[in-house]
């Protein structure tokens, strides 16, 4: 039993709190988000920009930065806009949504810069 | 037949006037009803229905479906992850409810009622759905993420079945099971009537399929049963899993996970597709890969099955040495890179080893997990191949 390693996660500690889609890895560098958005592009999904504050964020609903960038195809466009609200709320979760026109969903949505606190 | 001396595919068509509107279990009392015992007839299998548009409409379907439970629970871009909570008999309520703690903690969207657990002397399904949604409320509270068990609620009778799923809503539940093969297609057909009024989603378990679906002269194909779920309702069915413990082939299994996600399936003999079937808008079920699964098995299931999956590990959760929110962990951390991998380009079978052990650089949980089942395989011929095949 000594060999036994404990499962760390804590209701007592904010940085225990997951927030869905790649939270379980480890933060992505600029060479990953970029394929994470040109696979968001390829598969025609409108990219749109949210964040919310870490505490605030098993919510339905977070932030919209400006709007969804409907149509939009340029990978730099899209990092830019990542980039700025993450610039403007530097604390905050900010996530990157592919909205599906044909689900009527989201087909992706993954956090993209991590709030204070996470790793 | 194809590769067969001795049998025939015979195509029948039926005037539509000849079956109630939304009744499931009218078309089949009519379809494989006496014909099935003919004495003229050594054997016989119903390989395909192909339903009209206009009967679809008459039926209620998936009470949610897909791209609401996504919303509902807040889960996208990836495959669903579960388990089924073992050992399946014995576990008095709290005890199976710590399981299912573990289990969600640990990173799983669901975990689950084994199908033979209803209400037995030892646990009695009060107690079991209490002890459970206290589970899931902790395991969220913790986690940050939405989190669900299905609660079984087959019964012996729809109204012990009914009390079973009001007690469920009133606790708050998200989600509740049916084996609609066993209860019926009467009882499944209200059940889901049920979930679509009161807004639950709807697990649905399979058991008795294998006894009329796995000869591959007699019978019904389960490309059928899964039409006849999804026009009766559920939002989850289980599905096999290709690579697991359970019988199922690889191009078969591709035809009939279409046949529960599409809103249209061309006719396509190399999967088994008898015919084009129009779902029109009715909503899709998610299918469920789950019998003996485990990490090393991920990668190939992420690419056959896609985001719009539940991927259910049981032993391959609770037999991980450190517990089950590290068995949970790993599972997690390693459809996470899957899926994160696909997304780049990577072709997860080809590349499935190293994805993997470069997850496990940044999660102990995912190591153990890899040493723990790599050795265990399942390696038996298909009962049931496409007939095409044969010869």
């Amino acid at each position: 039993m000594s060999k036994v390693q404990d499962y760390p996660s804590r209701l007592s500690d904010n940085a225990s709190r997951k927030f869905e889609t790649f939270s379980y890895l480890p933060a992505m560098n600029d060479k990953q988000i970029r394929e994470q958005v040109q696979y968001i592009v390829d598969q025609g999904y409108n990219p749109g920009v949210e964040h919310t504050e870490v505490e605030n964020a098993t919510a339905n609903y977070w932030y919209m930065w400006k709007l969804p960038m409907f149509g939009e195809t340029d990978v730099d466009t899209i990092l830019a806009e990542c980039k700025a609200c993450h610039d403007a709320n530097p604390d905050n979760h900010v996530r990157l949504i592919g909205y599906d026109n044909y689900a009527q969903s989201q087909g992706a949505s993954m956090v993209i810069y991590r709030g204070k606190g996470f790793k | 037949m194809p590769g067969s001396d001795d049998a025939i595919y015979a195509f029948i068509a039926y005037p539509i006037d000849l079956f109630e509107e939304g009744s499931i279990v009218n078309v089949l009392t009519s379809l494989v009803g006496n014909v099935f015992g003919f004495k003229a007839l050594r054997a016989l299998r119903l390989e395909d229905i192909r339903f009209p548009i206009a009967y679809v409409m008459t039926c209620g379907g998936p009470p949610n479906g897909i791209q609401v439970e996504r919303d509902k629970m807040n889960k996208y871009g990836r495959p669903l992850l579960g388990c089924t909570i073992k050992p399946k008999l014995g576990l008095s309520a709290k005890n199976y409810g710590r399981a299912c703690y573990e289990g969600l903690r640990g990173g799983l969207d669901f975990t689950k009622d084994d199908e033979n657990v209803n209400s037995q002397p030892f646990m009695r399904w009060r107690d079991r759905f209490g002890f459970v949604q206290d589970a899931i409320e902790r395991a969220e509270k913790e986690t940050g993420e939405r989190k669900g068990h299905y609660l079984n609620v087959t019964a012996a009778t729809p109204e012990e079945m009914y009390k079973r799923a009001e007690y469920a809503k009133e606790l708050g539940t998200p989600i509740i099971m049916h084996d609609f093969f066993t209860a019926g297609f009467t009882a499944n057909t209200g059940l889901a009537n049920w979930c679509r009024d009161n807004g639950l989603l709807l697990h649905i378990h399979r058991a008795m399929h294998a006894v009329v679906d796995r000869n591959p002269n007699h019978g019904i194909h389960f490309r059928v049963l899964a039409k006849c779920l999804r026009l009766s309702g559920g939002d989850h069915l289980h599905s096999g899993t290709v690579v697991g413990k359970l019988e199922g082939d690889r191009d078969s299994t591709l035809g009939w996970i279409d046949c529960m996600r599409d809103s249209f399936i061309k006719e396509d003999r190399s999967r088994g597709i008898f015919f084009d079937q129009d779902f029109g808008s009715m909503p899709g079920m998610f299918p469920v890969a789950s019998g003996g699964i485990h990490v090393w098995h991920m990668p190939a299931l992420v690419n056959i099955f896609g985001d719009n999956s539940i991927l259910q590990f049981g032993g391959g959760t609770l037999g991980h040495p450190w517990g089950n929110a590290a068995g949970a962990a790993a599972n997690r951390v390693a459809v996470e890179a899957c899926v994160e991998a696909r997304n780049a380009g990577r072709e997860l079978e080809k590349e499935s080893k190293e994805i993997l052990t470069n997850a496990a650089k940044h999660s102990p949980e995912l190591k153990v997990a890899m040493e723990t089942w790599k050795e265990i395989k399942f390696e038996f011929d298909t009962v049931d191949k496409l007939d095409i095949q044969h010869k």
